[in-house]
């Protein structure tokens, strides 16, 4: 099933990464090869067979809802490409009216 | 011989004799950095002079004065933590991975950050935005990935020890190609707090080390039960290094012939049956065995990584840390201009792909059934412990390839670790161990494989294989 470049175009949308035309189709021909390569598990007769999303059989995990120290806003804001008021600075999120 | 080519074990011994100082091991490995590593390439940040020696002189603990490096993957206070990417560059974390306070609490000196394929996506360290590392055996050969930084900075005897993380094999791939001991611990021995996350079903940290005895110890320190992970299994930590000096007669050894096939380079080959005559003149039972399902761990691994690669990589999209895209008028636009710009080649593919399997109509195809194959893949494991202790492969099916040889190739490039990710995701425990080396000296990395939470089994062997032969003695001229 070869991947089409309208899909390779979607995908990169989905993941948020802006790819010029000769990328879409450079990732287009590299995706379909890898695609083609992975399509082989559809031989394996998996009929019946529970999927494994965690190797080890652990169950949720609590803990008491207890106040502790953590980092302070600060330590948090300082790697922040932009930040204001003690918040996050993005660009513009809604439109004007 | 300067205080930098010890193993740690021995740099101990000689600090409680007082035949060394940890000043004095300190000042030789920042020299060894400072002489070789412009050729190498293994570290992208190293530490301050002053501050480590200040650190070694009051060092208490099991690692008292050990220059230990790390993967760049682990997050360590206000020191740069990267992932070899552009997209986390100038990032300075505000809190310790769970093992890098470990690390600290038992008084190693902690030398800087290393190299690594960007986000730990590949094989050979090439995908690295700082340029590759280069194999310390050859200079012109990568030193395999991701943890290449980590593998070459210990051949190079530029760190004592390391840490490295494995997903796939990017702690034994990289070990084999540089002649050095890697473990890939059971998933969930080890806390992940702190390291940023590739595959969490996947993703373990280890050690890389000069001998099985560091790695053992290396192990003890690093391995337990964390709070801040919810994946860290609460099941005690025992002291690694009883395992050491363990007689392994009578131990039954499984050799899958699904391992051995098309594709093994045939030196590579030949020093693993090397490798299985020496265990069974230490009385080891050989037992052929099948892992039917082999032939899909690639696709599986490729599948579902890719796809929690895509999921955890959301998170850099410039806003909490890291690199912004500059100009962009609307969020959206920050977003995917920030992304773009910050992720390299590889990184884009790998979340495409992530992003396509997971997309509407795909997610069964391809998530659901690669989550089933994983299963039955598990199993072909499960089945061998009734017949076998531990399990002996080829750690990678080729040495030390050429720089830039594979880089056209994703493929090619994936099948290096061919015979690494099905341990991860059956998520056993596996050991890369040197065996031998080919007819140009590149070394061949032998892998010991052994059931969930079966550490000292490995240990065992593997140590039982190390004082019987002398291939990790031997190291490269730089």
């Amino acid at each position: 099933m070869p991947i089409k470049k309208d899909e390779v175009r979607h995908v990169a949308q989905l993941a948020r990464l802006k790819l010029s035309d000769k990328e879409i189709d450079y990732f287009a021909g590299q995706l379909a090869r890898i695609i083609d390569y992975i399509d082989q598990l559809k031989e394996v007769d998996t009929s019946g067979v529970e999927p494994t999303d965690h190797v080890l059989s652990i169950q949720n995990i609590f803990r008491k809802d207890n106040v502790k120290p953590s980092l302070t806003k600060e330590a948090v804001l300082k790697n922040a490409p932009a930040s204001e008021a003690g918040l996050f600075k993005v660009p513009r999120i809604i439109e004007e009216l | 011989m300067g205080l930098n080519q010890q193993t740690a074990a021995g740099l101990i011994k000689m600090i409680n004799a007082g035949t060394a100082g940890a000043g004095d091991i300190v000042t030789d490995t920042l020299q060894r950095i400072s002489d070789v590593d412009k050729k190498v390439g293994a570290f992208i940040d190293v530490a301050g002079r002053k501050a480590l020696l200040k650190k070694a002189e009051g060092a208490k603990g099991r690692l008292a004065g050990i220059p230990v490096a790390l993967k760049d993957n682990l997050c360590e206070v206000n020191r740069p933590t990267t992932c070899s990417s552009r997209i986390l560059k100038g990032f300075k974390p505000p809190y310790a991975a769970t093992v890098v306070r470990k690390l600290e609490d038992e008084g190693a000196i902690l030398l800087g950050k290393l190299n690594m394929d960007e986000f730990a996506f590949g094989s050979s360290c090439e995908t690295s935005c700082y340029g590759p590392t280069r194999n310390p055996w050859d200079l012109d050969r990568i030193p395999g990935g991701s943890s290449g930084g980590s593998a070459a900075a210990v051949a190079a005897d530029e760190a004592i020890m390391a840490l490295g993380s494995d997903t796939g094999g990017s702690i034994r791939q990289p070990a084999s190609l540089c002649g050095v001991v890697g473990l890939k611990p059971t998933y969930g021995r080890v806390s992940r707090y702190g390291l940023i996350a590739f595959a969490s079903s996947l993703d373990q940290i280890g050690p890389v080390t000069k001998s099985v005895e560091d790695c053992a110890l290396l192990l003890g320190v690093i391995a337990g039960h964390d709070e801040q992970d919810s994946t860290s299994i609460d099941t005690p930590v025992p002291d690694y290094t009883e395992f050491l000096n363990s007689d392994i007669k009578g131990l039954k050894a499984g050799v899958p012939k699904e391992y051995f096939v098309k594709g093994l380079d045939s030196e590579v080959e030949k020093a693993v049956r090397s490798a299985i005559d020496v265990f069974k003149k230490l009385g080891v039972e050989i037992v052929e065995l099948s892992l039917p399902h082999t032939k899909y761990a690639l696709s599986t691994y490729y599948i579902i990584a890719s796809a929690e690669a895509s999921s955890n990589l959301a998170r850099f999209d410039g806003v909490q840390y890291g690199y912004r895209a500059a100009g962009a008028k609307d969020i959206i636009n920050m977003y995917s201009s920030t992304r773009s710009k910050g992720f390299g080649e590889e990184a884009k593919r790998r979340l495409m792909l992530g992003t396509y399997v997971l997309s509407s109509g795909y997610y069964e195809a391809y998530y659901l059934k690669a989550s089933k194959v994983r299963t039955k893949i598990k199993e072909d494991f499960d089945r061998t412990y009734e017949r076998c202790d531990f399990i002996i492969t080829p750690t990678s099916p080729t040495a030390a390839f050429k720089i830039g040889e594979r880089t056209g190739d994703p493929l090619s490039m994936y099948l290096s670790d061919v015979y690494t990710i099905p341990a991860n995701l059956a998520g056993i425990p596996a050991i890369s161990i040197p065996c031998g080396f080919t007819g140009k000296g590149l070394p061949v990395g032998l892998q010991i494989l052994a059931a969930a939470f079966r550490e000292d089994i490995i240990i065992k062997a593997a140590h039982a294989f190390e004082i019987n032969t002398d291939f990790h003695k031997r190291r490269p001229s730089l």
